[in-house]
């Protein structure tokens, strides 16, 4: 058994692979799947999301991928970046993908692959949480919503009000304004979500969108954010099923290639 | 380092002391993590380390014992102030380019915000009154290389002695003559301020002291590219940061002898990395002491720095000035031509940078390329695209970073740093 895990700045998620070749096929079966919130106490959600599994390997991506060590959890461990894994995640799920787009809680990453999957090129949003899964976060507690709901809520909208700012607070006072003017909310909504795109296809093109491309990370649950996407891009992107679970895929699948080398 | 036997030192060079130990704390526990704690390194960079502890001490004194003596203190912020003329007059040149984010909000109360940390740097070290050296200048050359200086300058003016350089932005002929005037005009001043005519003998020492150093840091950037990189990226480029405040002939002798260890080290092909490690280079602005964040970085992640493309590295040490020339007027032209190849990005349309920097991946045969560009700092920032651009036709894929001094994007540098390593393992 593998473990690989991807420990966000919102969430962790854990993906056990069976990865048992022995009888000449490559198993890569996923045997379990956990989901946390980081927290301000990560040490402690690893401790859980871990409990009551024996991986040979953890293999840990993300933010908090340097918590996860040997001494702690008296099994190997291995580390890689969330640029990496999520390649690895995305290749094995959609073995043409050419380009992946991964908006996470914290951190809006842009990768080109080569034609093996392996990382060719890659832009990543440097220090401010702008444009990214915090965000939207942040702006459907203003809207009273919940997370989940916010990307249907802003769908109902009709015509996207411009939103110019990146920064989650001038967006916070400039969707505030519109709403003083009497705005409807939900056009407010789509326009929030606008601003988002719009950041987003500058990067995809600064890496060279080729297609296909797969959209991960988990804003990727976001209707709204998928569908406006497509309008820009004027390319549907394919969505994994669980979209925040691609990089703990990919985490363990590069456990398990380490574990073939020792 | 805090040696309380140069507090009066500091106290008569009128610094804010206890600003001042604060920086020497900081400063000394960040040498300790980044560079005490590397294993392996070659005995001669103890030299090295002793500079760094004696940085604000014993090399100070050394300068107040020289003005003492009638000699005077010339300070810079550019590699296009011509080193050979202040030797010449007897004078000691040092570099005032700050690395650390102090007094910034003073700093920010005369340049604007987005200025380049830097800038902010110098200015904050001297509103702050923590730099010995810019309190030792007798005066201070600025120049003309980006807006941000060249304005930045007309603030510290008036804190500090100052003559200001016009670099030329292009390499025409009519430039090349601009940037003789401008130094024939440095050569009036110092020689006004200390009282010396420069002859074609002075000249002469000057220019053979300052092409040694060079030579002797030549002779380094060959070596290092050996395989395994028998010294780290991070010791090499303090080497280049105390280059421009170490007594100059005292510096090559020390950097020839650790090069003579280094050959041996060569010649039992002992590296201080792996030889499968990853090798890079750093391209782009420079960093100046004690702004090692990002090689610290680089060199946690897996990989190693061969080759730093910038002031604080082969840019300085590059080209040497023709010592065949015998009269002053030679030798003034010599020093002319040698400084107008500087491949600086204050330069349009600067393609000779290009062609170094494809000259120095393959002279150092790198897997990749950092691109480091101070926020703010617009010609750097520009040329990255061309960087970029040059590389890719080379297939040597190529990582822009913009970043300042500040700690707050280490996190996010460091998965860039390591997906880029990654990327090209």
């Amino acid at each position: 058994m593998i473990a690989g895990i991807d420990i966000g700045s919102r969430s962790m998620e854990l993906v056990l692979l069976d990865g048992d070749d022995t009888n000449g096929e490559t198993n890569n079966e996923i045997v379990l799947e956990r989901r946390l919130p980081t927290t301000f106490d990560p040490a402690s959600q690893l401790k859980i999301i871990l409990d009551g599994i024996a991986p040979e390997i953890i293999s840990a991506t993300g933010y908090g991928r340097k918590l996860v060590t040997e001494e702690l959890y008296g099994v190997p461990t291995v580390s890689l970046t969330e640029i990496k894994a999520y390649a690895l995640g995305v290749s094995h799920l959609f073995p043409e993908a050419r380009t992946i787009l991964d908006i996470g809680g914290q951190d809006t990453k842009a990768i080109s692959l080569m034609k093996n999957g392996k990382v060719a090129k890659f832009e990543m949003n440097d220090r401010c949480a702008a444009g990214t899964g915090k965000f939207l976060e942040h702006l459907a507690t203003v809207f009273q919503i919940p997370i989940e709901g916010f990307g249907s809520y802003a769908l109902e909208g009709d015509e996207p009000l411009m939103i110019n700012s990146m920064c989650t607070v001038f967006a916070e006072t400039e969707a505030t304004s519109l709403m003083a003017q009497g705005k409807n909310p939900r056009d407010i909504a789509l326009g929030l979500h606008g601003s988002i795109v719009r950041r987003t296809t500058n990067m995809l093109h600064r890496v060279g969108l080729n297609e296909p491309l797969v959209f991960a990370g988990g804003v990727a649950n976001n209707p709204c954010v998928i569908s406006m996407l497509t309008d820009a891009l004027k390319i549907s992107p394919s969505v994994p099923e669980r979209p925040d679970m691609v990089g703990a895929l990919g985490a363990a699948l590069h456990g398990k290639s380490v574990l073939k080398i020792c | 380092m805090s040696d309380s036997a140069y507090k009066k030192m500091w106290e008569n060079l009128n610094l804010d002391i206890e600003a001042h130990d604060g920086l020497l704390e900081v400063l000394g526990k960040f040498y300790g993590d980044i560079y005490m704690s590397q294993e392996g390194r070659i005995k001669g960079m103890e030299y090295l380390d002793f500079v760094l502890s004696e940085v604000h001490g014993l090399r100070i004194k050394e300068l107040m014992d020289a003005k003492k003596s009638g000699r005077k203190i010339i300070g810079t912020f550019c590699v296009f102030v011509p080193e050979e003329l202040s030797l010449a007059v007897d004078a000691i040149q040092v570099g005032l380019c700050a690395g650390a984010d102090a007094g910034t909000e003073a700093a920010e109360t005369v340049v604007p915000r987005n200025t380049c940390a830097l800038i902010k740097s110098f200015i904050g070290f001297k509103m702050a009154k923590i730099c010995p050296y810019t309190e030792a200048c007798d005066l201070i050359i600025g120049e003309t290389t980006c807006d941000g200086k060249k304005k930045a300058y007309e603030a510290f003016g008036e804190m500090a002695p100052m003559h200001i350089m016009e670099v030329p932005q292009r390499k025409e002929e009519s430039d090349r003559a601009l940037w003789k005037s401008e130094v024939l005009r440095l050569k009036d001043e110092l020689e006004k301020i200390t009282g010396k005519t420069i002859t074609a003998a002075s000249l002469k020492n000057g220019i053979k002291i300052a092409n040694d150093k060079r030579r002797a840091l030549q002779r380094l950037n060959k070596l290092r590219t050996a395989k395994p990189t028998p010294i780290s990226g991070r010791d090499v480029l303090l080497i280049n940061q105390v280059s421009f405040y170490d007594d100059p002939i005292r510096f090559t002798q020390s950097i020839n002898a650790l090069c003579d260890q280094i050959d041996e080290r060569i010649a039992k092909s002992e590296g201080i990395v792996a030889e499968n490690t990853p090798r890079l280079m750093l391209s782009g602005c420079p960093m100046a002491v004690p702004n090692w964040k990002l090689p610290y970085i680089i060199e946690s992640s897996g990989a190693v720095v061969v080759a730093e493309e910038s002031c604080i590295g082969t840019r300085n040490s590059r080209d040497l000035v023709d010592e065949s020339c015998e009269t002053v007027e030679e030798m003034i032209d010599a020093i002319c031509d040698r400084y107008m190849k500087i491949d600086c990005a204050c330069f349009t349309p600067n393609n000779e940078r290009m062609d170094n920097i494809k000259e120095l991946a393959e002279q150092a045969d790198v897997d990749g390329v950092i691109h480091y560009s101070l926020m703010f700092c617009q010609p750097y920032t520009h040329e990255a695209f061309k960087v970029e651009k040059t590389l890719a036709s080379e297939n040597i894929p190529m990582l822009s970073i913009e970043t300042d001094y500040s700690m707050e994007d280490v996190e996010q540098l460091k998965t860039r740093v390591e997906a880029f390593v990654e990327m090209i393992s």
